[in-house]
């Protein structure tokens, strides 16, 4: 077994990983950088982001095939051809499933920030003080206060563009020029302001997508293909933006294939000295050694890695003494909201392919409204019209059928609601021990479910969502409601949670595990709360503030 | 599992759905796009002879004809509507789109007294135009021919032709307009299939 020494190992090259390595690597510490998959390069990794639709294998409808090689990602739009090797293969890492959950994963060098949304959005102090004020779960240990400077350092390097909006609940950032609504979402707007006495408002997307050259990076083209990774890198990822950062500064070492199996401890210094990885390749194991390990692995894996860290002294695994390591998993729910048709406007039409939508922040259980649920929920959405796949049915075949199709179809508009699910404790992932993954570790199981207060909040996304596009003269509206399945929303977060208190929380608020504190969780796994908004810009901020504390400790030899 | 069709709906994570709605429904065979546990151990499909291919493609060219812009035949069709059917449906629809060419051509025997191919360009569009009519009213099974016109009309614009000959389709459009103007007859950029785009 042989021994590596760096100044930091972080583990997993996600969007909070690539964050650290870049603060860590450009303040002068000699990182290693572990990611459990393969290594993709930035533009040459992406084989399928130029390709016309007319070049992709049966036009990128899923085969049988594909479908029965990946039945998790099968069960729901995850799945294609044209960016499967972007998805983690649930053959080789199987999970279980005490109750349905969806767990889309990312195993390779950049993880989820190639696939991403990119929807950026702060929190505010509702989010933070929220379970405070109503006594739900541990008070979070920080407010917007402690993290706003961190929100304007973490936007001004990635480029998120939006609008300025001047809404407590949704604080304004460091934008770049916000992209453009569109004319039927311009004059939904306009109604939806007017009608609820601006109350309620309809506001461009928040989006990781560059409206103008940034840091040396080109901005969108609007091809509205960001999921097959973006040759422009127009938008935020690891290999667009942090990762050449980091290497830059010449202190980055980036070892893709290295499966981190536990977290080293020193039981007598309380501290880690390490990781344990695994060769996703040749199956060998060895061991790394640094001074601080950040734990960016993803939020149920960053914590599937404590739970198998220093089971001598713990058996549920290093920050397991509170008993809340695993638990109180949390997710965005959605997929319910409401859709209808727009008169007029056939004039106009849009050009380009705008990957980003609209956004209608959260307006229930804020000020003077209260509802009989807790919290709350965004909407997210778009106007277009109907393309060539529409319905002209009574057109039949021929002449008349082909040209209706070349021509665009009426305007629609539809929305989704993103609601906060509350941070239940016995909504928890476990060690399954008698699972075993590729390479024969054991595997997560996931035991959560919605309750009544998320269910009673569905119908609220529902309704209001109507009532706002009757009242903007959208007709034939519909309610939807898809269901929702936990992991859905991929929005992960939870089951490591900071807090006040060592008793009741994994982390403290600087994101350092009570009982070592060199060790640092900055991903998803460390939120006490879910908020109803996009986390990603979240986990950006708390990793470069956390960063920015354990240099400072080093120096001081805190650490 | 249901999907919308006015597509807007529109959200975080911009994906084409390849599940849904074509032609105002879930695509045929979506089950399989939706349901991959239920596909274990089937067969590998029907396979088509070339004489199936060639009725396929002036199938194709009758629900989608040559008009200033080329029809569907010249995209190839019959191939992508044989692919398709072998690569991505299931049994039970392989069957019922198998089944279904022998249908129409009983159809057609029994409506112009000659087969298909030996049709006029009249007489063909007269027979499909019935089979439309007939495939509107039933839905569970759902009717061959709604599996043909889903099909032509996915293959034809996602085909070269269609993108970027009778739709208008540029790779990277390079700016956003929200308010572009529009007169009747300017014709439609491509849009990827079922692209509402979701979460």
């Amino acid at each position: 077994m042989s021994e590596q020494n760096y100044d930091a190992i972080v583990v997993g090259s996600g969007i909070s990983g690539g964050w650290a390595a870049k603060e860590l690597t450009e303040k002068g510490l000699k990182v290693l950088l572990l990611e459990r998959g393969r290594n993709l390069e930035h533009i040459t990794g992406y084989p399928n982001a130029l390709k016309a639709p007319w070049e992709l294998p049966n036009r990128d409808i899923n085969t049988r095939q594909l479908v029965k090689d990946h039945p998790v990602l099968a069960r729901d739009y995850v799945l294609a051809q044209s960016n499967v090797d972007y998805w983690a293969d649930e053959r080789e890492c199987p999970y279980r499933e005490t109750k349905p959950f969806d767990w889309f994963r990312g195993y390779h060098v950049g993880g989820r920030s190639l696939m991403w949304g990119r929807q950026s959005y702060r929190w505010s102090d509702f989010d933070f003080e929220a379970n405070a004020r109503e006594g739900v779960a541990t008070d979070w240990p920080i407010r917007y206060q402690d993290i706003a400077p961190w929100y304007d350092y973490a936007e001004s390097f990635a480029g998120i563009s939006g609008s300025k909006e001047g809404l407590s609940q949704l604080p304004d950032g460091q934008f770049l020029p916000p992209m453009e609504l569109n004319c039927v979402e311009q004059d939904v707007a306009r109604r939806i302001k007017a009608h609820y006495a601006d109350r309620r408002r309809l506001i461009i997307g928040r989006v990781a997508n560059l409206t103008a050259p940034h840091n040396g990076r080109v901005n969108c083209q609007y091809r509205d293909k960001c999921w097959l990774g973006c040759p422009f890198g127009a938008y935020f990822s690891t290999q667009s933006a942090t990762l050449p950062a980091a290497v830059q500064t010449g202190n980055l070492t980036l070892r893709p294939f290295s499966i981190v199996t536990k977290v080293l401890y020193d039981r007598d210094a309380q501290k880690a000295t390490g990781v344990e990885v695994l060769d996703a390749e040749t199956n060998q194991t060895r061991e790394f050694k640094a001074k601080i390990v950040f734990l960016c692995a993803s939020t149920f894996n960053s914590t599937w890695i404590l739970m198998n860290s220093a089971t001598d002294i713990w058996p549920g695994g290093l920050g397991s003494s509170s008993g809340e390591l695993g638990h109180n998993a949390m997710d965005h729910h959605f997929r319910c909201g409401a859709a209808g048709e727009v008169e007029g406007f056939e004039d106009k039409y849009v050009y380009g392919r705008r990957a980003n939508g609209f956004y209608i922040p959260r307006f229930r259980n804020l000020f003077a409204d209260h509802r009989d649920y807790r919290r709350g929920f965004g909407y997210q959405g778009g106007a277009s019209r109907q393309g060539w796949d529409r319905n002209v049915a009574e057109l039949g075949i021929g002449a008349d059928f082909k040209e209706a199709l070349t021509e665009p179809g009426p305007w629609g508009i539809g929305m989704t609601g993103f609601g906060e699910i509350l941070p239940y404790h016995e909504n928890r992932i476990y060690l399954d021990k008698t699972a075993k993954d590729k390479w024969g570790l054991p595997v997560l199981g996931f035991d959560c479910e919605i309750k009544e207060n998320e269910k009673k909040m569905r119908v609220d996304m529902m309704n209001d969502a109507a009532e706002m596009l009757g009242a903007s003269g959208v007709k034939n509206v519909r309610t939807i409601d898809y269901g929702y399945t936990f992991g859905q929303g991929i929005h992960e977060m939870g089951t490591a949670r900071m807090g006040h208190d060592p008793k009741t929380s994994v982390l403290n608020r600087n994101n350092q595990v009570w009982e070592a504190k060199n060790v640092f969780v900055t991903d998803g796994a460390c939120m006490v709360s879910a908020a109803c908004v996009n986390p990603s810009l979240t986990y950006m901020a708390l990793t470069a503030r956390a960063a920015a504390f354990a240099v400072d400790e080093l120096k001081k030899g805190n650490l | 599992m249901n999907r919308p069709d006015p597509r807007p709906l529109l959200n975080r994570r911009e994906a084409i759905t390849r599940l849904a709605m074509l032609l105002g429904g879930t695509i045929v065979g979506a089950q399989v796009f939706l349901r991959g546990e239920s596909l274990a151990g089937k067969s590998a499909g029907p396979g088509f002879s070339p004489a199936d291919i060639a009725l396929l493609d002036e199938i194709g060219d009758t629900i989608i004809p040559p008009t200033h812009t080329p029809g569907a035949k010249a995209t190839g069709i019959g191939a992508f509507m044989a692919q398709l059917v072998q690569d991505c449906y299931d049994e039970e629809h392989q069957a019922i789109f198998q089944d279904g060419l022998v249908k129409l051509e009983a159809a057609c025997v029994r409506q112009n007294g000659k087969s298909f191919l030996q049709s006029s360009p009249a007489e063909r569009t007269a027979l499909l135009n019935s089979l439309d009519a007939a495939a509107r009213q039933k839905q569970n099974p759902v009717h061959y021919f709604r599996m043909l016109k889903e099909l032509t009309v996915l293959g034809y614009f996602t085909s070269e032709i269609g993108c970027s000959q009778a739709l208008r389709f540029v790779e990277t459009p390079g700016s956003y307009d929200g308010s572009a103007p529009y007169k009747k007859g300017d014709r439609a950029w491509f849009s990827p299939p079922n692209h509402f785009i979701r979460s």
